[in-house]
């Protein structure tokens, strides 16, 4: 066996879990950010490690 | 945001850049020469971002947390666990799209990890900790590029005299993920963050699978639940996370020999060692807030003090991780 089953077998599994999603939970674009955050206007409000919930 | 991510998995693979990689270098071989380059990449990043999120705080947030007892421990243990698999955020990320078995099977207990130390981050936290400490101004800017180069010294004094030297390949690697980290800084708001994510996809599929997350502070709590039930697609680490493995498997696909090697013949327990030390480093990696991307890369360049005291604690972490990983029968085979 060579990378290229263990390589596919990753893309495919991202694959799944990312349309598994998309059926699950639909993005909404109208509560989409703005495209890019500097000069928006908008608090940053994005998930990240090193942030504790409020 | 998977544009930038796709950059940082085409940039990753493509030009060898890591992070525990080149600490193994430094330890085994005395050769700085990579974490050279990862000092100077976080340097070019610290002189835009410091005084960016200085003059937009609010739409723009640095990797700020605070140093605390499960912070270095868990920093100790992710730079343990990090030699084992040979893989830290990124890179496990990056080995699992360029077909390492190691990396794909250690992804999933990351993952979990992930889930798990954020569903306990609270409790560890109550340890105790110091108030949040982040360097501002050009002041910042200036302490932050002494103490690196200050450690680049230490890391030269220590080296062989034949390796005092950065490769053409890391100093190209270095600007362009110096580039891709402003760039997700300014379109996301937030530093480059891999672990979150990953916890994040466990909680979306325990969700849907029906688990209830109420009993986590850290799950239950608004804001995250938010995120939990909104797509995907619109949290940026995972975003980035989804593009650096895809960007890892193109470049391995593009190479002549990228996808063709074989796979290692391991022992049962180097796999088991995989399995366990991919666990610790997703639990870890969210007591100390974050991994080498999220806590050292990005704490150190917007100026957090938790990122340098993460770096102490990982790399004292490494040196045992790296006498574990033989003896866990990880280099027993190719």
């Amino acid at each position: 066996m060579t990378r290229r089953t263990t390589a596919s077998t990753g893309i495919a599994l991202l694959l799944v879990m990312v349309v598994a999603d998309f059926v699950h939970s639909r993005p909404n674009p109208y509560q989409q950010p703005a495209i890019v955050a500097l000069g928006s206007g908008a608090t940053s409000a994005g998930g990240f490690c090193g942030a504790l919930p409020d | 945001m998977l544009m930038i991510g796709l950059g940082f998995g085409l940039a990753l693979e493509g030009l060898r850049f890591g992070f525990a990689g080149p600490w193994r270098a430094m330890i085994l071989r005395r050769d700085p020469s990579g974490i050279l380059a990862q000092l100077l990449c976080i340097g070019l990043v610290s002189i835009v971002a410091i005084p960016l999120i200085d003059m937009r705080g609010g739409e723009l947030i640095g990797a700020q947390a605070s140093i605390g007892w499960a912070m270095v421990g868990g920093a100790f243990v992710f730079g343990m666990a990090m030699q084992v698999v040979l893989g830290c955020g990124s890179g496990t990320l990056v080995n699992a799209g360029s077909g390492n078995p190691i990396g794909l099977l250690a992804l999933p207990f990351f993952a979990f990890g992930s889930f798990a130390g954020a569903y306990h981050l609270i409790e560890w936290t109550e340890l105790g900790s110091l108030p949040m400490i982040r360097l501002t101004g050009w002041s910042g800017v200036a302490i932050t590029l002494m103490a690196l180069a200050g450690v680049a010294i230490i890391f030269l004094r220590q080296s062989a005299p034949e390796n005092r030297k950065i490769s053409r390949r890391y100093l190209l690697a270095a600007i362009i993920i110096a580039t891709l980290a402003i760039l997700n800084l300014v379109v996301a708001g937030q530093p480059w963050g891999v672990v979150y994510g990953l916890g994040l996809w466990v909680a979306k599929g325990a969700t849907a699978a029906g688990a209830d997350l109420s009993t986590s502070p850290f799950w239950a709590a608004s804001a995250t639940q938010e995120r939990v039930t909104a797509s995907l697609l619109t949290d940026y680490t995972s975003l980035t996370n989804i593009g650096i493995m895809t960007g890892a498997f193109l470049v391995a696909s593009w190479r002549t020999d990228g996808l063709s090697q074989k796979l290692p013949q391991l022992p049962l327990r180097a796999w088991m060692a995989v399995i366990v030390c991919g666990f610790l480093l997703g639990y870890s990696s969210r007591l100390a807030f974050g991994c080498n991307v999220g806590a050292f890369f990005s704490g150190i360049s917007t100026g957090s003090l938790h990122g340098w005291a993460w770096f102490i604690a990982a790399f004292a972490g490494s040196i045992y991780g790296v006498r574990l990983r033989p003896m866990l029968g990880l280099e027993s085979g190719t």
